[in-house]
């Protein structure tokens, strides 16, 4: 049984359907993360869960029981807020302590736990410090620790990095995963940044419009996204417009105009004849001068028209024959050659014939 | 580059002299000259038609303090007045507090229509607000009384705790709420462990905009209360006006500041106390 499950649950503000027939089911001891564009209703999702807001249909389970007419101070869930939302006129010790003493446990349980907690987020001499004595990354900390402290049947987590600087954000990222790892509790995490999410989840549901567009493993995401919002979600993508010439359980065979047979990776659903996307990630990309004969299956010429040297990688959009442009991701492994090929510069665009998805939309 | 003598300052140094040198003068003229001139009279003789006895033929000395300390009369009216002034403070407090968290969790567009209505009051004399109050307490056979001055004293007293405390609880963060709410905090334990708390500070200065001034009131207790019902504030105004007995009016109203000033000292330091426990 799902620790957590969700479902068919609508909600409404007003005229506006912020979530509509969302079902989901999420696993105990996983990091489950809701992803999307702001306005997709993943924040409404996760203040559902919580109690703050009511769905008007369907019904959200916890551990098998309803949840519908239990007050959010009556359920074994607690939330990370955006904004931390730490107490000013408590430290650090005291904020920490909190749930504790809402629950009720003894004077000596208190602070034993509490230390431990500290040790566990690396803040064991900030305990006497005030909230505004803090910098960024330890007040995510101690908001972290305050959820965490009471062992809550879940953890919600409200675009807890938002408000971090990247080199932070990312620290913060490697220590999240491992928090979460050492404590097993679970954690609903909400977030509208795409690599976070690939980055920190065990499962990722993207949203759209307060629907779940599509919901798996980071990997499969990433490799077989089911529809062009989803494939242009998540990193970055090239679509290019294809026609179905025949399809088997090997592969497909498409048809891209002015340039000719593409062989893609088989797709359940795929006819002959039907039209449709086919969605190619830069990194499976590879440029070659036209001198070196190439060997893999699709292979076109095309011309570079700008590059964009990232210091480890350098991307480039380079134009097909039939003008589609593209973007190809190339690793800069070899010292002190950073890039290999200038603009104007004709190449041999090709990639395996098991890369990219076939979209049917 | 934060040295305050760089010459780049210096046109702000200037400008930091000239805006505050209006209010300071105001000040020296207006409080400090008089504050040292009723401290002066306070060792004086009183005059034969009242007034201050001339200099040469007085001469100073100690008699008002003697005068006001020798009778325990005095302490007792200085005693009966804290407590006027305190039972004032905790009753606004207790009527502002409520009315204060409401207008603050209100939506934002009412808000400001129901500060209006706190202050609409003043907008009429005060004398006008308290004869209304004769007229009110008067068939309830209340007039002329302790009750009649407390009634008083809290009516128009109300809007100073009222709009401190407002301007604090407007300020609070909804999220810290939903956090306390979140971790098993029940409506009252929101109440008592997040908003009073950090409504602290409104309440220390809404106390003292209520405690200052009704200890020095003389007004309300001259036209609501009995002849019993003398306060500090109608001793000081009858030693002038009525008994002309300048030196023990400065003495008494000497003895008041330093009083108040007492009473401001402790609340400062209570404030800071709390607010530096670890």
């Amino acid at each position: 049984m799902a620790l957590l499950e969700i479902r068919n649950v609508t909600k409404r503000f007003g005229s506006l359907e912020a979530v509509k027939e969302v079902s989901i089911a999420i696993e105990a001891g996983e990091f489950f993360t809701l992803l999307g564009p702001s306005g997709c209703g993943k924040t409404t999702i996760l203040r559902m869960i919580a109690g703050f807001d009511a769905p008007d249909e369907g019904e959200l389970f916890l551990d098998g029981r309803p949840l519908s007419g239990i007050p959010p101070e009556k359920r074994p869930v607690h939330t990370v807020f955006q904004s931390y939302a730490l107490f000013p006129h408590l430290t650090v010790a005291g904020n920490i302590a909190f749930p504790l003493e809402m629950a009720g446990k003894s004077r000596d349980e208190i602070r034993r736990r509490v230390n431990e907690t500290l040790a566990l987020v690396h803040l064991e001499d900030k305990g006497g410090a005030y909230p505004d004595e803090l910098s960024g990354g330890q007040k995510q900390r101690v908001a972290l620790a305050r959820g965490l402290v009471n062992r809550p049947r879940l953890l919600l987590l409200d675009e807890p990095l938002g408000a971090l600087d990247a080199k932070l954000r990312e620290r913060m990222q490697v220590e999240l995963i491992a928090l979460q790892r050492e404590v097993g509790v679970t954690f609903v995490f909400v977030t509208h940044a795409q690599q976070e999410a690939l980055a920190l989840s065990h499962r990722i549901a993207v949203m759209k419009e307060g629907r779940v567009e599509q919901l798996d493993v980071p990997e499969v995401l990433y490799s077989s996204p089911r529809n062009r919002f989803v494939a242009n979600f998540i990193g970055t993508i090239n679509l290019i417009d294809v026609e179905v010439r025949e399809a088997s359980r090997q592969g497909l065979r498409l048809a891209a105009a002015g340039l000719g047979e593409i062989a893609a990776p088989p797709q359940a659903g795929a006819t002959a004849g039907a039209r449709g996307t086919l969605a190619l990630r830069p990194e499976h990309i590879r440029l070659s001068p036209p001198s070196e004969k190439p060997e893999l299956k699709n292979h076109f010429a095309g011309t570079i028209r700008e590059y964009l040297y990232l210091g480890d990688v350098t991307v480039y959009k380079v134009a097909l024959d039939n003008e589609v442009l593209l973007e190809a991701l190339a690793t800069n492994g070899a010292p002190g050659r950073a890039r290999f090929h200038e603009i104007g510069d004709r190449v041999n665009v090709a990639w395996r014939h098991d890369a990219g998805a076939y979209l049917a939309s | 580059m934060r040295a305050p003598t760089s010459p780049a300052r210096a046109p702000e140094r200037l400008t930091r002299w000239l805006v505050t040198l209006p209010p300071t003068l105001f000040l020296v003229v207006f409080f400090l000259v008089p504050a040292v001139i009723m401290a002066a009279a306070s060792f004086r003789q009183p005059g034969e038609f009242g007034g201050l006895a001339p200099l040469a033929q007085g001469g100073l000395g100690l008699e008002a303090y003697r005068f006001v300390f020798e009778d325990v009369i005095y302490a007792w009216i200085l005693a009966k007045s804290f407590a006027v002034a305190g039972l004032t403070t905790a009753l606004c407090l207790l009527l502002a507090y409520p009315l204060a968290l409401l207008i603050a969790r209100s939506p934002r567009r009412r808000r400001n229509l129901l500060v209006l209505l706190v202050i609409l009051p003043f907008a009429s004399n005060l004398l006008i607000r308290v004869y209304a109050w004769i007229i009110i307490l008067g068939p309830l056979n209340l007039l002329y009384s302790p009750v009649a001055v407390i009634a008083g004293m809290v009516y128009v007293h109300l809007p100073f705790m009222i709009l401190p405390l407002y301007t604090n609880l407007e300020k609070h963060d909804p999220a810290l709420l939903e956090a306390a709410q979140d971790l098993g905090a029940g409506t009252w334990t929101r109440f008592r462990r997040v908003t009073l708390p950090l409504s602290l500070p409104g309440i220390l200065s809404g106390s003292a905009l209520v405690f200052i001034p009704v200890l020095g009131m003389f007004a309300i207790p001259e036209l609501l209360g009995g002849t019993g019902d003398l306060l500090i504030g109608n001793l000081i105004k009858e030693q002038f006006l009525d008994n002309r007995d300048w030196p023990l009016g400065a003495t008494l109203s000497l003895l008041l500041t330093v009083a108040v000033l007492a009473v401001a000292a402790i609340t400062a330091g209570f404030a800071r106390r709390r607010k530096e426990a670890p």
